[in-house]
């Protein structure tokens, strides 16, 4: 059979403002997620590198369950599991927050762990020996220089983050691919309209790799 | 006689290994003591534990009438030790993210809550003290090491300390640099800083010390004036050492 497909430039055209309206979903969720799973990835990396093991033991339990099972999976039971433990339905737009901060937060919680340690522990005693206290040796020498070292994993993150809520179309959410399957449900061109999403999502992916290679760039200036 | 820095029957394991055993030394304010002996000796180990970086399990601890107890006891003195005590290593340790000046201002602005342009007044003057006034903006990956370890010399001297702890100084630098290295330390041995150096410089323990201590497995085996100890060695573990070091 031979196909007589062409691509049909004004089909994409037209579905560029329905597709657009998923755009700000999608950043939504990965903003939202990525700033949170930050913040759980800094106090969890933080906890598994401590000398106690009451904290080493559940941040480490944390990083492992979310780091391996699917985040489909984990976005799933927040969605149609959780509700039966809360007794009400969930928000779609507040279960894929959640999923991409748990998630994300699991690997930033590895980024932290490894920049932190990667600093030599010569920098922690000067500040010691200088009379700086354990905790302001930590914020004002070490952390400074271990954030540095993490911003190229933590933009791996954020972009692996961005097209894992491509997921949440599952729930309804009305993110850039949910988007695109309702479009496509009426006009049947699946091969345009899904070749506008995905130049959507590069176009955030590109600015976000751009950003941060200006602040590498700007971070290696002094060290 | 005041002694500024005391240490007695000072007992120190790694693990199950005896790295410091029965250490008595008493250092007098404004005495130079330098502290030589091989690699593995303990000469570290027991400068590291005069500002608490290392913990020590028995015996008496005590720097300007600070007490800090062994591991385990009362360590409330450790921040006031360490505000007295200041201290300069092998590989420096500079602060990679922050300016030279910064490195120095950091420390009076965080300990002491000195006032910016106070510290700032203050790291001008230790600069131009260690010659190095014209790289203040700079980081410490522009300098060299013997640049670098000036910096850190004068950083330690911000926080205005009555005991400097000097960790093999030169050892990581290139042997043109390590003159000027020794230069500003003979300057502030001079100016009557009490000092602690482990050093593997004869010369400068020769000229600028008032005593010298060989360490052996842990153990003072030989102390006493650098003459002394460099011309006739009583113990023959010393005679041993410095005809390894001498020879060259």
């Amino acid at each position: 059979m031979e196909s007589q497909f062409q691509f049909d430039w004004q089909a994409a055209i037209d579905s560029i403002p329905f597709l657009a309206k998923g755009i700000p979903y999608t950043l939504m969720i990965s903003f939202g997620g990525l700033v949170i799973g930050f913040l759980l990835g800094i106090l969890f990396g933080l906890l598994s590198i401590n000398k106690h093991w009451y904290f080493r033991w559940p941040a480490t339990t944390y990083i492992e369950i979310f780091r391996g099972t699917p985040i489909l999976v984990q976005v799933l039971f927040i969605f149609y599991g959780l509700p039966d433990l809360v007794g009400g339905p969930i928000d779609p737009l507040v279960a894929g927050i959640a999923a991409i901060a748990l998630n994300s937060g699991a690997y930033i919680s590895e980024v932290v762990r490894g920049g932190v340690q990667s600093i030599d522990r010569g920098q922690t005693e000067a500040g010691l020996s200088l009379g700086l206290s354990r905790t302001q040796s930590f914020w004002s020498i070490v952390w400074p220089q271990a954030f540095r070292r993490m911003i190229p994993p933590l933009g791996n993150q954020a972009i692996v983050s961005i097209k894992d809520t491509s997921l949440f179309s599952v729930i309804g959410v009305g993110e850039l691919v949910r988007q695109g399957q309702v479009y496509i449900a009426n006009t049947f061109t699946a091969f345009e309209v899904y070749f506008v999403v995905a130049l959507m999502y590069l176009a955030i992916t590109l600015s976000l790799s751009m950003v941060l290679r200006y602040m590498e760039k700007r971070g290696r200036a002094s060290v | 006689m005041t002694h500024i820095v005391q240490l007695k029957r000072m007992n120190k394991y790694f693990g199950k290994l005896h790295v410091l055993k029965d250490i008595d030394l008493a250092v007098e304010a404004g005495e130079v003591v330098v502290i030589i002996g091989a690699s593995g000796s303990g000469k570290s180990t027991l400068i590291r534990c005069v500002n608490g970086l290392e913990e020590y399990e028995s015996g008496h601890l005590e720097v300007d009438g600070h007490k800090l107890a062994p591991k385990g006891g009362n360590q409330e003195s450790l921040a006031e030790i360490r505000k007295e005590v200041g201290m300069v290593f092998q590989q420096f340790n500079l602060f990679p993210h922050l300016s030279v000046k910064k490195n120095i201002m950091l420390a009076p602005m965080k300990v002491k809550s000195a006032d910016k342009t106070v510290a700032n007044a203050t790291a001008d003057r230790l600069l131009e003290r260690v010659g190095i006034s014209d790289q203040a903006d700079k980081y410490p990956s522009q300098l060299s090491g013997g640049q670098q370890q000036r910096v850190a010399i004068a950083r330690a001297l911000a926080m205005e300390p009555r005991v400097m702890l000097f960790d093999e100084p030169t050892s990581a630098l290139d042997p043109e640099m390590v003159g000027e290295v020794l230069d500003v330390m003979r300057e502030l041995a001079k100016e009557g800083m009490t000092m602690m150096v482990v050093t593997h410089e004869m010369g400068f323990a020769r000229e600028v010390a008032d005593r010298v201590i060989y360490i052996h497995e842990g153990q003072i085996v030989e102390e006493g004036k650098p003459d002394d100890v460099f011309d006739n060695p009583q113990n023959e573990r010393t005679q041993a050492f410095l005809s390894r070091v001498l020879a060259h």
